[in-house]
Order: structure tokens, then C-alpha cells, then sequence
């Protein structure tokens, strides 16, 4: 899992049956220290997460399948938790 | 499988409820040699692992096995604390 910020929402009409009801963000990856890494990626929201909120990003099919609660849903990621705290070594 | 030194923790309220009562651990993934190699991710503990210990940890769908029959969304799993290891010169 990864730690990321929601960034935004997407709003889809037309999308695969199998989205219908899914609510979409997208999240923007982040290092330790809160600062980007990589590209933004749009995921499943499954715990009611909001713009602004640093959260826990899972990338695997059958995760993000559950996430929603469907079978062979054509999703990949999914947002499973929203971090309260985290703590880490200064020194790795 | 890849060798990780746990390097902290993350504590989150609101999840996912297959979730609930498992521990989040921070991993900085390491290289034989036991320098810090690649990003560091959040993975399930199914161990007992603790912050500062060396683990193996595993990727992908098996990552939610070692939680059977319960199905936690995660593509990381901790299944092992190392005690040691050696590399052959």
C-alpha cells in the first residue's frame, strides 16, 4: 500500500456497468515527507474520503474489486483507509 | 518476497472493515547487503513485527492470505521476522 493525498474528484456518466455507484478520486502518491511521487491515480473510494485527506492506496485488481464490492470489476485501485498519524524512524 | 526493515507505523480510524484489528506497518525495503532500496510502502502485519525489526514481507494478492478467511484489501503483507541472514562471499 502507499500513503497519498486526494486531489480531486472524477465524475464519469458513461463508464463500464460495472463502475455504476463507484465514487472515483484521484490521488497523488506521496514520500514520507508529504511531497509527490509519480503520477496521480484514480481510485476506487471505499471509506468516504474527501479532497485534502492523506490516505492509504492499495494498487491490486482483486483489492480494488473488493474495495467496491464487486466480482471482475475492471478496477485497480482502491482507497481502503484515511491515515490519522503516521510514525516513522528519522533515520531508516 | 523481498527482505524490509519496519520503520514505523500508520494509524488509520476509518478503513476498510476487513481491516479492523490488523496493525499497519512502514517498510523500507533492503538489499541483501541491508541498504535501503526502493520506495517504502504500508503493508499488513501478520506477525507481530515491531519498528526497528527486519522482515520479509510479500507482494500482491497473497499478500491478503495469511488474514484467510477474511479477505483485507492489500497488495502487502509482513509473513516473517528475520532473525538472521548471510550472504555467501
Amino acid at each position: 500500500m502507499q500513503i497519498g493525498k486526494v486531489v480531486g474528484t472524477v465524475v464519469s456518466t458513461q463508464k463500464n456497468t460495472k463502475l455504476v455507484g463507484a465514487k472515483l478520486l484521484l490521488v497523488q502518491p506521496e514520500t514520507l515527507d508529504q511531497k509527490p511521487r509519480g503520477i496521480a491515480v484514480l481510485a476506487i473510494d471505499a471509506v468516504g474520503a474527501g479532497v485534502g485527506e492523506r490516505v492509504l492506496l492499495v494498487i491490486e485488481g482483486k483489492a480494488a474489486g473488493d474495495a467496491l464490492g464487486k466480482k471482475a470489476a475492471a478496477v485497480d485501485a482502491a482507497i481502503i483507509g484515511i491515515v490519522d498519524v503516521v510514525d516513522y524512524l528519522d533515520e531508516p | 518476497m523481498q527482505l524490509a526493515r519496519v520503520i514505523g507505523d500508520v494509524v488509520a480510524s476509518v478503513k476498510d472493515a476487513n481491516l479492523t484489528g490488523i496493525k499497519l506497518l512502514l517498510l523500507q525495503p533492503i538489499a541483501a547487503s541491508g541498504e535501503a532500496s526502493g520506495r517504502t510502502l504500508v503493508a499488513l502485519d501478520s506477525v507481530g513485527a515491531g519498528v526497528g525489526e527486519h522482515v520479509f514481507f510479500v507482494r500482491g494478492r497473497e499478500a491478503a492470505y495469511p488474514f484467510y478467511p477474511s479477505e483485507p484489501p492489500t497488495d502487502a503483507a509482513v509473513i516473517g521476522i528475520v532473525d538472521q541472514w548471510d550472504l555467501s562471499s
